[in-house]
């Protein structure tokens, strides 16, 4: 095995940035400490908050992966662009087929338990 | 992109793998490191999309079901899910290592860190196992094949017990094993790339001037470490 000279280990292709290890561990550190967080707030009874309070941790916790640990923070800003977009129109998929099925399923359910003839 | 030796100079070991690896379509290797992160990146974006569907089968079932989704979560077990979320961080704290490792010329501590972070996804795998046998032991399948037994009946928690078995419970158990299996894939796949990435560090393809591979690894991994983060509280606390 041949190790290559520290000369071109100091200096890494420009255009790169290399993360140092206090980033690293204090990503990882703020992300162990959510999962706890996020724990707990399942042990209190928040009702319909529960799920609020959820992904607002796991979005956070999401956005700490990508600012730090795939360096987005650091990155062309069109990488951001494309993340961002992606994550919008899979929230937009989701909202827009919540507002469908909550708009229509009281009148489903109605439908079914009164048992209304068809055409009627 | 052909990992084949190609045009500059003989191939070998001796020739630095910034000449070796830069593939012949482009002017040098900056362009080739953009160009793959934009690929990688609009990759990662379909992926998101792609298990949105999923999430949006998670959302109107939860809505329109909300009793079933409180009855079901209790069959999960969160410690178990909360060991596998410590694992996936661990494993992309080594991930990001490692491509730290590569950008510095670090041979041993990439090879080291390429070795953890395919232990660690080996263990969520483990872990994962545990958790499905267990399961499907019981009698808790997908559809209408779910019929628990009494044995993890009696594992509920007593206000649950009095109730009646819900008649719809594997609708929930088909949206479980739809998302951690589909989440269960990637993990897999991502172990066969970082078996790839071992043989390749070992080989000694990696230098500060050529790393896309394990940067492109990485950022698959950290996405993969991602979704499991939005479905531990989504499926085992609610």
């Amino acid at each position: 095995m041949i190790e290559h000279t520290p000369s071109s280990a100091a200096s890494p292709e420009h255009g790169t940035h290399v993360m140092p290890p206090s980033v690293l561990l204090g990503t990882a550190a703020a992300l162990m400490a959510l999962t706890v967080i996020t724990v707990a707030s399942s042990r209190v009874d928040l009702g319909e908050w529960n799920v609020v309070v959820a992904l607002a941790i796991a979005s956070t916790k999401a956005a700490l992966v990508a600012l730090f640990f795939m360096h987005l923070k650091y990155e062309n800003r069109f990488q951001l662009v494309v993340l961002v977009s992606a994550a919008l129109f899979a929230a937009l998929f989701v909202a827009f087929v919540m507002f469908d099925t909550i708009q229509y399923q009281p009148d489903i359910r109605a439908a079914e338990t009164q048992a209304v003839p068809r055409g009627s | 992109m052909s990992s084949h030796a190609h045009g500059h100079g003989a191939p070998g070991v001796a020739t630095p793998p910034e000449e070796r690896f830069l593939a012949h379509h482009f002017a040098d290797m900056e362009s080739q490191l953009q160009t793959s992160k934009l690929g990688l990146w609009l990759f990662l974006g379909s992926e998101v999309l792609f298990f949105g569907g999923l999430f949006v089968a998670y959302g109107v079932y939860r809505a329109n079901h909300h009793a079933l989704f409180q009855y079901a979560h209790h069959f999960l077990d969160w410690r178990m899910g909360a060991l596998n979320t410590v694992v996936l961080v661990g494993s992309s704290v080594s991930a990001a290592w490692s491509v730290r490792c590569a950008q510095l010329g670090q041979r041993r501590g990439l090879r080291l860190s390429l070795l953890l972070t395919l232990l660690l996804a080996g263990m969520f795998l483990v872990v994962k196992y545990f958790e499905y046998s267990h399961k499907l032991h019981n009698g808790i399948a997908w559809g209408a094949a779910c019929k628990p037994s009494a044995e993890i009946l009696a594992s509920l928690p007593p206000s649950l017990q009095a109730l009646p078995v819900p008649k719809d419970l594997g609708t929930f158990f088909s949206i479980y094993y739809l998302m951690t299996g589909l989440h269960g894939i990637h993990v897999v796949v991502g172990m066969g790339l970082y078996v790839w990435l071992i043989a390749r560090a070992g080989r000694g393809d990696f230098a500060p001037g050529y790393y896309v591979p394990v940067d492109a690894v990485a950022l698959y991994w950290h996405l993969v470490d991602m979704i499991w983060i939005f479905l531990f509280p989504l499926l085992y606390l609610i």
